[in-house]
């Protein structure tokens, strides 16, 4: 019974080892093949080089995609944490009517397919009659990055406790004065990370982007498909190296600044 | 003029009514408590004297100023919650110096009186730290300090003694009293330990389902009860159906089940206007189980001793009395009582206390 069991785990222990090769393999030989030198974007490898990266440094297109990516993503970023802080608070510290549908109504992007989504926002802004444009894709991007900001932020606050907010005001802040000396600082983590997910989540988004883009405009993602159309460019793999650094790094970054606020102020 | 006036004052949620029609006057410098079970409306009452809640009718004047419409950080209160309600985020010192940034107090004179709050509480030395590193006891204190260094006009006490556990709540009852009477700030104390009540207390105010039961000194309250509710809600009693024959002089006559014939004072049925239905109120703690029959002026029954609740300096006697059973709480004296044991039930008239029936 015993050496049987230690015999299951072993097979469960090696399919996971399968199930991760399986995820991250792809990704690794991304990161390795943007090193090498070859002119293909495949294996063999011929040599250590940096030439794809260097190459596309110097790509107008893609340092203008990128450009867009993270001005789209900052102001994303900016717009969704700042509507998701402001949309926590009501429906956590006063009672709105319909909170519950609300709350339903401002979670719901993240339940409906995003091409539905984008489909959906395309055919009402037609029929509206106002074309495609940055503010548009702007628009779009704050629809489905705000639930995970909502998402984050609500479950900070309502561990915040009321009493300690009450505290302050009994104590003469103002509730101005009480947002910016208590809450704010308490739920910073949260904020911070909201913020993070939004860029991310805007930074690497593809299908919403495709609907909304207007003509010469070009994101990171839909630059490289765009490349991806022609040939599989060494640079492609480059660019996707870089793509992977920020959209795993910055997160972890977040993670490590919300610890270390969270561990300072007790959380 | 009063500190505090609650003028008659209805709060209603929706088709609730928390607390219904009722006035108050506190004191300059009283400690007074509000106490009653949960959902009694004492909570509601201090939340809308601290302006954290809106009265439905009726007006609060605090120094005989209106405060209805005066946001609760212009009221200038001090507000101790139950559980400590510190920021987290923000040291020792700063929580405590909090309250006097929105006050013309000039910087260099904060350090100051954040220390001599601090000294006041006996935590002189934890300034630096951040409130998680202090034990509830020491977190509880910094929260008073915070509430106090603002010298607000009312403080105001919700359970903060409840978090601690048994010792040490019993410590800051002895401490929290000292502070309050070296400082003179009107207080406002919210409880439903009736022990912190009766131990803290100038006046206390008995709640019940939203409505005041009675209002008076500790003794007053504890002794003669306004009400079944007061009666039973403060410490243990046994309230027996009687039938009031008159007054005579300062006494009145009643007859009740088991005793018989019983002439209490009169002051301790103040509620009791003459002949009639009445209710006999005996605390359990003065009725005295003895193997004897009593002395001259003590009326003595025969009865029964049922269950035995031992808690070590004291015991709790449930006995039957012919049809009645009655419950004593007696010190014990070498040994109590055992189950089954027959006993005398002693009781002196002036210690029963009577209310209308």
């Amino acid at each position: 019974m015993r050496g049987g069991g230690r015999m299951g785990w072993n097979l469960v222990r090696l399919w996971t080892l399968f199930v991760y090769l399986f995820m991250f393999m792809p990704v690794a030989v991304v990161v390795l093949l943007s090193f090498n030198a070859s002119q293909f974007g495949s294996f063999p490898m011929t040599g250590f080089s940096f030439r794809w990266f260097i190459e596309l440094a110097q790509n107008e297109a893609i340092l203008r995609a990128f450009r867009t990516s993270i001005v789209l993503g900052l102001l994303t970023s900016a717009i969704s944490t700042t509507l998701g802080v402001l949309a926590s608070l009501a429906l956590v510290r006063y009672r709105v009517p319909g909170s519950n549908m609300i709350s339903t109504f401002l979670i719901a992007p993240i339940l409906v397919p995003e091409v539905v989504l984008a489909v959906a926002l395309l055919l009402f802004l037609n029929f509206l009659g106002i074309n495609k444009s940055f503010t548009l894709l702007l628009f779009g991007h704050v629809i489905f990055t705000l639930p995970f900001v909502i998402l984050v932020v609500q479950a900070r606050l309502v561990g915040i406790k009321r009493d300690v907010e009450e505290a302050a005001m009994s104590l003469g802040a103002s509730p101005v004065q009480t947002f910016f000396q208590i809450t704010l600082p308490l739920m910073l983590p949260a904020v911070l990370a909201g913020a993070l997910f939004a860029f991310t989540i805007s930074f690497d988004d593809i299908t919403g982007t495709l609907f909304w883009k207007p003509g010469g405009v070009e994101t990171v993602p839909t630059q490289i498909f765009a490349m991806l159309r022609n040939s599989i460019s060494p640079e492609i793999n480059a660019l996707g190296t870089v793509m992977i650094i920020m959209t795993v790094g910055l997160p972890l970054l977040g993670v490590a600044i919300a610890r270390r606020l969270a561990t300072k102020s007790g959380g | 003029m009063s500190a505090v006036t609650l003028n008659n004052i209805v709060k209603r949620f929706g088709d609730f009514t928390a607390v219904h029609r009722s006035s108050l006057e506190i004191a300059e410098g009283a400690f007074v408590t509000l106490l009653g079970p949960s959902g009694c409306g004492k909570t509601t009452n201090l939340r809308m004297i601290a302006g954290l809640l809106d009265p439905t009718e009726g007006e609060i004047l605090i120094g005989g100023r209106r405060v209805n419409d005066v946001p609760i950080h212009k009221r200038n209160l001090g507000l101790v919650f139950q559980n400590y309600a510190l920021f987290p985020h923000k040291t020792v010192a700063e929580n405590v110096a909090f309250g006097l940034k929105y006050r013309d107090v000039p910087a260099s004179e904060i350090p100051g009186r954040v220390q001599d709050a601090l000294d006041l509480v006996q935590l002189p030395d934890v300034g630096e730290r951040y409130p998680k590193a202090l034990s509830g006891g020491q977190q509880q204190r910094i929260a008073l300090a915070r509430a106090i260094v603002i010298e607000p006009d009312v403080l105001l006490l919700d359970e903060p003694l409840s978090a601690l556990d048994a010792n040490l709540r019993e410590d800051m009852r002895v401490e929290l009293k000292r502070i309050q009477e070296r400082i003179g700030v009107t207080t406002i104390f919210v409880t439903h330990d009736q022990s912190e009540a009766l131990a803290m207390s100038d006046q206390i105010v008995v709640m019940s389902d939203g409505r005041v039961e009675q209002v008076g000194e500790p003794e007053e309250v504890y002794n003669t009860p306004a009400s079944e509710f007061v009666a039973n809600f403060l410490g243990a009693s046994n309230i027996l159906d009687a039938e009031c024959s008159g007054r005579t002089g300062g006494k009145l006559s009643l007859d009740a089940p088991i005793f018989g014939d019983l002439s209490i004072p009169a002051e301790k049925a103040p509620n009791l206007g003459g002949a009639g239905r009445a209710k006999l109120v005996i605390r359990a703690e003065k009725l005295v189980l003895s193997a004897t029959p009593a002395p001259e002026g003590t009326v003595s029954v025969p009865a029964t001793v049922e269950t035995v609740d031992y808690q070590g300096q004291a015991v709790r006697y449930f006995v039957r009395a012919g049809e009645t059973q009655l419950q004593a709480i007696n010190m014990i004296d070498e040994h109590p009582f055992a189950a089954g044991a027959q006993v005398h039930l002693h009781l002196r008239p002036q210690d029963c206390a009577a209310l209308p029936g």
